[in-house]
């Protein structure tokens, strides 16, 4: 049988144990970089801005974002598989549209949800196929699809706001409990399963195997196809599902909303530390990347600094980030 | 101006692993050194640390007299080093000339220049004697060309110390013989020349002098081969005594597991048949392109069959994906391990999990870690993989570790039924081969039906029960073991003008 090794593993030895222990702190610190960043300048704004640390205002910017960060959980996981989605703008917007015009035509709060998601998943699916199947590159196929879909919204409701008076309808985002607004929970639920998935599933895994290194992937048995696919499938529904909250929440459908969504929603995971070469992402970053762009708008609105300068802003900590990002796996 | 080289006490740690233990190493001009270990043994680090692509944490590196510390690849190009790596870093949609004089180009007012660059270039090749179009582009180019164009741009350099790591891995015989001739013109110029390689027949053909590391630390320094035997080479590099690294062990055999038949795809031209029977090696020659690499990935899935059929074990099979080979119990271990075997980011455990976790658990769900980390250290154990922990990066391994873990990914899957080794041992060292060589007769034993794929034919003599020799896209040649003779079976192998 096989021949024993006298020279067995040669790992060099530990170093001293002072040593590796403070090694360790800062491997970890480093590891969570963004995390104690972001919660320093938390507590730094609790104490600097007024009404910053308020239960209301806190409640204010976790709404702001819960859009923003239910879309960030799927794309986590499309920009981790190595694609890229700019279509979820648009689709939260034709969703929005199209519930409402359904509600209005049914009155079944219902059937305009249900309609939402199916839109968003039929919309995810011919992402998923064109990129998987037809090998066109996730960047132009969903900037036509995104392109397309916002027409489709402005087709469907003759470029005017859908307003929609069904109660079960507004009272839909308006709800809450224990005293948080329901798209707080929603959202709230999405870091939960979409964390649990990428890090306890083998749908996550395989995921960001497949981001890692497609072709070893599809060598060791993963149906890479199928995945991408799911994948944007999974996206489109839950950008449909915002979709339908944000028209809930502002009471109607209207097809010019969400402009920009998708790269606020890119900025997120980008903060968060997910890699655009595919292969890495965790939960918790995409969450304080997600509240790292509410908190700044938040105070930028406390603080009564000109929108035009909000833009500013947010572009300079993206930029920020990912620089600072870059220093720190530069070694790798 | 002839240059020396001295690199003394040069020590490297990396988080976990002290890849350098004060190793020192020079080198004389006109002289070709080599440079030999196991993976793992640092050879690739102190080529980096030559090259500025790593910082030394102590020792000292002296050039021409002169101690100097390379901060970047810059600074190391500046001091007349040049490294030729394993991977060549080239733009293959433009030309040779192009390629060659990159970064300084010859313009006026920033107008390129095309038949200044071509006519200067040209100039440069022939002063090499290397018979190429500097209006070819380098994706026309076979990999040996491609390696000339690399060196040729060193000498425009007026490089003094030319590194070259692994250079014939992936190169034919004939191909080899063009680049000894080169690297023996260089050595007349007065040029020092580092040479790694793993194989020995090489070091003893175009060496003057070796260096032999082991695990960080300098082993041994010929400062002539003459009167030095490759056991004993081999016996510093690995430590221990390996009397015959292959151990063929003879095994009865079954009935036919895998059949094929007719089967024909982009480069399989002509319609392959053949079987390999239960507990059987079987070994695939042939130079590279010659559809001995497609052949396997038509009966693993992975490319377009145009027809023909496979069998396992008497039942007909269809197989449109790896997914349906993997479900019938084929295994393949991919040619081009960093391309596609691993995942590069992710960890040991995953790697070794990754196909079998497809089917285990909740179909296929939910993830039992517990279970998996087992398995991972079981295997770990038992394949010496040499990792600090299963929770390693499995970039951060050595080449033979890296096989051992995709190996282990496949025997984690309990019905493995034919197992397909392209390359198996390409790159790894001999104390890693000798282990993998061991697990491919476990297999055998086992009651697996074995296919090696290999260019190296002392391997396949060594290891096969039976060799097939594929030639331009057909099956021309099956060879039983007592026929086995390296002449012959380059003679079958061989295009015909080629033929010895």
């Amino acid at each position: 049988m096989k021949t024993d090794t006298s020279s067995g593993p040669k790992v060099a030895s530990p170093p001293p144990h002072s040593d590796s222990s403070w090694r360790q702190v800062l491997a970890v610190l480093l590891e969570y970089n963004l995390v104690v960043i972001f919660l320093v300048i938390f507590v730094a704004l609790a104490f600097c801005v007024r009404y910053f640390f308020t239960v209301q205002n806190m409640l204010g910017l976790a709404l702001s974002v819960s859009q923003i960060g239910m879309v960030a959980c799927t794309m986590m996981f499309c920009l981790a598989s190595r694609d890229f989605d700019l279509s979820v703008g648009s689709i939260v917007a034709f969703a929005g549209v199209l519930s409402a015009m359904v509600i209005n035509v049914t009155d079944n709060l219902w059937a305009g949800v249900a309609a939402a998601l199916l839109c968003g998943a039929m919309i995810g699916f011919v992402n998923g196929v064109i990129i998987a199947y037809l090998r066109i590159n996730a960047l132009i196929t969903t900037l036509a699809t995104m392109e397309m879909v916002r027409g489709l919204a402005f087709i469907a409701s003759h470029g005017q706001a859908v307003g929609v008076s069904n109660a079960d309808f507004i009272y839909f985002a308006g709800s809450s409990f224990l005293g948080i607004s329901m798209p707080i929970w929603m959202t709230l639920a999405c870091f939960i399963v979409f964390g649990f998935l990428l890090n306890s599933t083998v749908y996550g895994r395989n995921t960001l195997a497949i981001g890692g290194n497609p072709e070893a992937a599809r060598l060791a048995g993963i149906h890479v196809e199928r995945m991408r696919v799911v994948i944007f499938l999974v996206q489109g529904i839950i950008a449909g599902l915002a979709g339908v909250i944000l028209a809930s929440r502002i009471t109607s459908g209207q097809p010019n909303s969400a402009q920009g969504f998708e790269l606020n929603v890119i900025s997120a995971c980008v903060l968060g530390g997910v890699s655009l070469k595919g292969g890495s992402a965790a939960i918790s970053g995409v969450i304080v990347g997600v509240f790292i762009l509410g908190t700044a708008e938040n105070v930028m609105n406390l603080l009564n600094i000109d929108a035009f300068y909000q833009y500013l802003v947010r572009g300079a900590i993206l930029l920020a980030a990912v620089v600072v990002d870059q220093q720190r796996t530069r070694g790798e | 101006m002839p240059a020396s080289l001295q690199l003394n006490e040069i020590s490297k740690r990396f988080p976990g692993v002290r890849a350098l233990d004060r190793v020192t190493f020079s080198a004389e001009p006109g002289s070709v050194h080599a440079l030999i270990g196991e993976n793992g043994a640092g050879k690739s680090t102190l080529l980096k640390i030559l090259g500025g692509i790593y910082q030394s944490d102590s020792g000292s590196l002296i050039v021409d007299g002169t101690e100097r510390q390379f901060v970047s690849a810059a600074s190391s190009i500046a001091a007349g080093i040049a490294i030729i790596h394993q991977e060549l870093h080239y733009v293959p949609n433009l030309t040779i000339a192009e390629n060659l004089l990159l970064g300084h180009l010859p313009n006026h007012y920033g107008y390129f220049r095309r038949r200044d660059a071509i006519r200067t270039a040209d100039g440069h090749l022939r002063r090499m004697g290397v018979e190429l179009n500097p209006r070819a582009k380098l994706k026309t180019l076979s990999i040996a060309e491609r390696q000339m164009v690399e060196i040729c741009k060193a000498l425009i350099r007026e490089a003094q110390i030319i590194a070259l790591d692994e250079p014939t891995s992936s190169l034919s015989h004939h191909e080899t013989e063009i680049l000894f001739r080169l690297v023996k013109d260089l050595r007349r110029q007065g040029k020092i020349l580092i040479y790694v390689s793993h194989r020995l027949d090489e070091i003893f053909e175009l060496c003057d002098a070796c260096t032999v590391l082991r695990d960080g630390h300098t082993v041994a320094t010929h400062g002539t081969l003459a009167g030095i035997s490759r056991a004993q080479l081999v016996e510093e590099m690995v430590g221990r005594k390996i009397d015959d690294i292959y151990n063929y062990r003879p095994r009865s055999l079954g009935s036919a597991r895998l059949e094929v038949t007719g089967v024909i795809g982009k480069q399989v031209t002509r319609p392959a048949t053949f079987s390999v029977r239960t507990g059987e090696v079987v070994g695939f020659f042939g130079l590279v392109g010659s559809g001995r690499s497609e052949l396997m990935h038509l009966i693993f899935g992975a490319a377009q069959t145009r027809s023909g059929s496979v069998k396992i074990d008497g039942q007909p099979i269809r197989i449109g994906h790896p997914i349906d080979a993997i479900r019938r119990g084929i295994a393949f271990c991919p040619e081009d391990r960093k391309e596609s075997g691993i995942i590069p980011i992710r960890s040991v455990s995953e790697n070794i999990n990754l196909t079998a976790r497809q089917r285990a658990g909740l179909r296929g769900f939910f993830i039992d870690f517990s279970r998996e980390f087992s398995v991972a250290d079981r295997f770990i154990q038992r394949l010496g993989i040499k990792t600090p922990n299963r929770r390693q990066k499995i970039r951060f391994l050595s080449g033979g570790n890296q096989q051992k873990v995709i190996l282990a990914r496949w025997l984690n899957l309990t019905d493995v039924r034919v197992v397909i080794m392209d390359e198996p041992t390409r790159g790894i060292d001999v104390g890693a081969k000798h282990e993998i060589y061991n697990l491919i007769f476990e297999l055998a034993e086992r009651g697996c039906a074995v296919i090696v794929v290999s260019s190296e034919l002392p391997e396949l003599i060594g290891i096969a029960d039976r060799m097939l020799v594929m030639r331009d896209g057909a099956i021309t040649a099956e060879i039983a073991r007592q026929d086995f003779s390296e002449h012959h079976v380059l003679s079958l192998a061989l295009p015909d003008e080629q033929a010895a």
